[in-house]
């Protein structure tokens, strides 16, 4: 006989609901399954009509965030049998407008990553003749962590400071702008500062901590934006203290 | 301001964090408690006359006040979603502090 | 921005933050309370400038300074203060400075269970040298 689990899915279908309700399955509990194959198995077996994101089921895509159980997760890293004997709580990503079943609109952030100008700025452009910027493997390590993040919003789901004011710029977009700032073939740092101490900027951080303990690259967001208050802060004690041509 | 408000919310943090718990112990509840007998008023007269600890405590007073000052704002806009009330918030936060920085220095600087 | 649903446009569900959100999560409980210390550390500066100003008046309001501290409200107010002090400076010196600082050591970056050991070192030296100067 095969062991069985039931997923408790939130459904809104905006053309009919005006609140999201809840449906639930019985599926098999397979060892290697995960929560995002078992939205499949609906998928494809039980109700056709459920809505949800995926792609590359290996963590690497960040397409798949969905809160499991309350806490925010990529469904294809979260395996059911964790979660034995269920039932399993399968909504969408908290702190963004549902667009329908599990599906969140990601616009917000979309429209705030390219604010921290997230690639490399050079003062001035060398032409490709004079070849690659080099750059050491010490060098590198400085923001390597913070160069692993996949998109996948987990940490804006967990944040409360982005539940409660949508305007502030979330850990993603400012672990993304610290990558930068601390690649050493960088020099935008200062075209950033503008955009991330801003009031919706690194100062509305309370330092929660939940975007560090949801993310699942490990990249710590909480810490980068620490990070750069400090950074930030400095800056701007040295240029009330020391005159313009030291700085 | 914010970056120059946030550097004496941490200072004070880490103050607080590494002083108050044992000062806290000893006056709240070592010496109330008979655990351990308090120190008679002499020997304390005497440390507290020292310049080095009047300073140090002022400094301990002032930075824990803007610590209070910088966490309890967020708290309020955050814990009990309160944004909107910003304006007298900040005034409370921050003027509170600055009235219990000038009371401190009376209190250690004024008094023999 | 207010989008009619129409088949193509959608008609978002947007939830409200509850008021007492924090309730929801064991994380974000501790978290509040971890911000509620700060009430605490500012009671703190009030009963050490009244220790001071009770010293400073001679032995006589010390005395009264000392069996006032005893009454079981000071006693239990200030147990409270302690509880949330020490959740402050365990949450400071070990889980938030350790991410935000950066040291260096012959230029490698510590991990930050060195830099919460390191603080950990700081917090009973200061313990002790606070206790040392008033015990004497």
């Amino acid at each position: 006989m095969v062991d069985r689990i039931i997923l408790r899915v939130t459904r809104y279908r905006p053309e009919s609901d005006t609140e999201p309700m809840t449906q639930e399955h019985e599926i098999p509990l397979r060892k290697d399954w995960s929560v995002l194959d078992g939205l499949n198995h609906i998928k494809d077996h039980l109700d056709g009509t459920l809505s949800y994101r995926w792609s590359c089921r290996m963590g690497v895509c960040g397409s798949c965030g969905m809160t499991v159980n309350g806490e925010p997760k990529l469904t294809c890293a979260t395996f059911l049998g964790d979660y034995a004997p269920g039932p399993v709580r399968v909504e969408p990503l908290s702190n963004f407008p549902v667009v329908r079943d599990l599906v969140v609109d990601i616009g917000d952030f979309m429209r705030k990553l390219p604010r921290v100008k997230p690639w490399l700025i050079r003062s001035e452009q060398e032409p490709p003749a004079v070849g690659e910027y080099p750059q050491l493997p010490a060098e590198r390590e400085e923001y390597e962590q913070f160069s692993m993040c996949i998109n996948c919003m987990l940490c804006y789901a967990a944040c409360p400071v982005y539940a409660l004011d949508q305007e502030f710029l979330g850990p993603a977009a400012i672990a993304l702008a610290q990558r930068y700032n601390l690649d050493s073939r960088d020099q935008g740092a200062s075209e950033r500062m503008d955009v991330l101490s801003e009031a919706d900027g690194i100062w509305a951080c309370t330092f929660v901590g939940e975007c560090s303990a949801v993310c699942p690259k490990d990249v710590d967001p909480a810490g980068a934006i620490q990070r750069y208050k400090f950074t930030a802060a400095m800056d701007s004690l040295k240029a009330l203290l020391l005159p313009r041509g030291a700085r | 301001m914010e970056p120059f408000l946030w550097l004496l919310f941490s200072a004070g943090g880490v103050l607080s964090a590494l002083l108050i718990p044992a000062l806290l112990f000893l006056f709240g509840l070592a010496f109330p408690l008979g655990w351990v007998s308090p120190p008679d008023h002499a020997h304390l007269s005497a440390v507290l006359s020292h310049p080095v600890t009047r300073v140090a405590l002022l400094g301990l007073c002032v930075l824990a006040l803007f610590h209070w000052a910088h966490r309890f704002r967020y708290a309020l806009y955050d814990g009990l979603q309160l944004k909107h009330l910003e304006r007298a918030i900040t005034l409370f936060c921050y003027g509170g502090a600055l009235t219990g920085s000038a009371v401190a220095g009376y209190f250690l600087l004024a008094v023999p | 921005m207010k989008v009619e649903y129409t088949q193509f446009h959608p008609r978002w569900y947007r939830p409200r933050v509850p008021v007492f959100w924090w309730l929801r999560r064991r994380s974000y409980l501790l978290f509040v309370l971890r911000e509620l210390s700060s009430v605490f550390v500012a009671w703190f500066v009030v009963f050490l400038l009244l220790l001071v100003n009770a010293v400073a008046q001679g032995p006589e309001d010390y005395r009264r300074f000392l069996d006032w501290s005893a009454t079981p409200g000071m006693l239990l107010l200030n147990v409270v203060a302690l509880c949330f002090i020490l959740l402050h400076a365990v949450t400071w010196l070990f889980t938030l400075s350790p991410h935000a600082m950066v040291v260096r050591l012959r230029g490698r970056r510590l991990p930050p269970a060195v830099i919460g050991a390191g603080n950990l070192v700081a917090w009973m030296l200061a313990s002790a040298l606070a206790a040392f100067l008033i015990l004497g």
